[in-house]
């Protein structure tokens, strides 16, 4: 007997690899190539997607026999905004030079697809803990991208990860150069397409 | 199918629940959001005076109010450009009082979508731009919003605001790369492609706020006693 119930269990996982957000339905793009130019800021904008996400799935979750069919979708955006708002605020007094480099696209999560996508798609019909752990799986399937772009990124294209500089001098002594490209967000794209074809290959997936 | 009047009282409980949540956050948020911001406006006007000189060293909150506390001395002059005790314009000055290593005034102005807030340093003798600092706009990252970034303010240090004969001629963003033998080349700095319109803005409200301190500016290139 685990803990989670099979379903419950899929609602988690399924987001992280198999219909990832990012890798497979392509969802909040935008963002994923704006934020990762340093590993710091793609965490941060993680953990505020987490936030959002998990928090909204399961407010809207909690009020799917409430919320009137017609105007649904101005409920979602109401909630979901002003958790991003909430999220802003929170940014602006704790941390902010981040909240600084982060600039508008914080709020843009309140337009990022996913987020409208899932309270759509999956806490209007399904019961509070599963929203939860839905929002939290895709937030997370998301993060986990962001991340990975964010590194490669930081990597190439400062010779650092997490602001430790790794390349060592004596490369750079040696005629090394950081790729500019990579900073720039061409850059994010191509990490971004050459780790979908990597999972494709992987899992086999096909787009039918 | 609700009835309109559900819709209707369903819609206004939920404003009002979620107007509620948001007000308590910022109001409950506000003093630290407003201390940030003071320490970043003095961490801005230090950098644009070149203090700390290493500017990738990352300092803590109470590192800049002491920097600050111990090397800015903000004074207000009026009109004529003599110091008066109260009202006035703000200037921030690096140095002791026989020794003075710099001048920073604030500038803003319409950028293209927003309004823009900057320092401006200038060297003791008043007219050499010793750095300038822009901490606070909404133009697009990438475009407009690359003059906050290193690489486009670096090229103001060591520009001159004042032509040899004396008259103010502030610093202006050209299209492109500043040609080095153009005469003008030690008042112009190079362009950001693609933030015509916001380079625009920013050489007139540079411009404007330099003439507004330009009595000021004078006494201190006359080599007159300022504080």
């Amino acid at each position: 007997m685990s803990i989670l119930s099979k379903k419950s269990k899929v609602a988690l996982t399924d987001p992280m690899l198999g219909n990832n957000p990012i890798s497979v339905q392509v969802l909040g793009i935008c963002s994923a190539l704006a934020v990762t130019v340093k590993m710091e800021t793609a965490i941060v904008m993680t953990l505020a997607v987490i936030f959002v996400l998990t928090m909204s799935n399961t407010i809207v979750s909690l009020l799917r026999n409430f919320i009137p069919n017609r105007v649904r979708i101005i409920v979602m955006l109401a909630v979901i905004a002003s958790l991003v708002i909430l999220t802003d605020q929170i940014l602006k007094a704790y941390v902010y030079d981040i909240s600084k480099q982060l600039s508008v696209f914080v709020g843009l999560i309140i337009t990022n697809c996913i987020v409208m996508g899932r309270a759509e798609a999956f806490a209007t019909k399904n019961s509070v803990g599963q929203s939860f752990l839905d929002g939290f799986g895709n937030a997370l399937g998301y993060g986990i991208y962001l991340l990975a772009v964010s590194f490669f990124r930081e990597l190439f294209g400062s010779g650092t990860v997490l602001n430790f500089q790794v390349i060592p001098d004596s490369f750079y002594a040696g005629g090394y150069e950081n790729v500019g490209l990579f900073v720039l967000s061409p850059g994010a794209f191509i990490i971004l397409g050459l780790i979908i074809w990597f999972q494709s290959t992987i899992t086999k997936f096909e787009e039918d | 199918m609700r009835s309109n009047l559900y819709i209707l009282l369903f819609m206004t409980a939920i404003t009002i629940v979620l107007g509620f949540m948001l007000s308590i956050a910022a109001t409950s948020l506000e003093a630290r959001q407003d201390f940030n911001v003071e320490v970043d406006i003095k961490k801005n006007i230090l950098s644009s005076l070149n203090i700390p000189e290493d500017k990738d060293q990352k300092i803590s909150q109470e590192e800049i109010e002491k920097l600050y506390d111990e090397n800015i001395l903000t004074i207000n002059v009026g009109e004529d450009g003599k110091r008066i005790e109260t009202g006035g314009i703000p200037v921030y000055i690096a140095g002791e009082s026989d020794e003075i290593s710099g001048y920073s005034i604030p500038v803003s102005g319409k950028g293209l979508w927003s309004t823009i807030y900057g320092y401006i340093a200038l060297e003791s003798d008043g007219e050499t731009v010793k750095g300038i600092k822009f901490y606070k706009h909404g133009e697009t990252p990438g475009l407009g919003g690359e003059l906050e970034k290193e690489w486009f303010t670096s090229n103001y240090i060591g520009k001159k605001i004042y032509d040899p004969s004396g008259g103010l001629v502030s610093i202006e963003i050209v299209k492109g790369v500043v040609n080095p033998n153009n005469e003008k080349a030690i008042h112009q700095v190079d362009g950001i492609s693609g933030s015509t319109l916001t380079t625009k803005g920013m050489n007139q409200f540079i411009k404007e706020d330099l003439e507004t301190y330009k009595p000021f500016l004078d006494r201190v290139r006359a080599g007159e006693v300022i504080l």
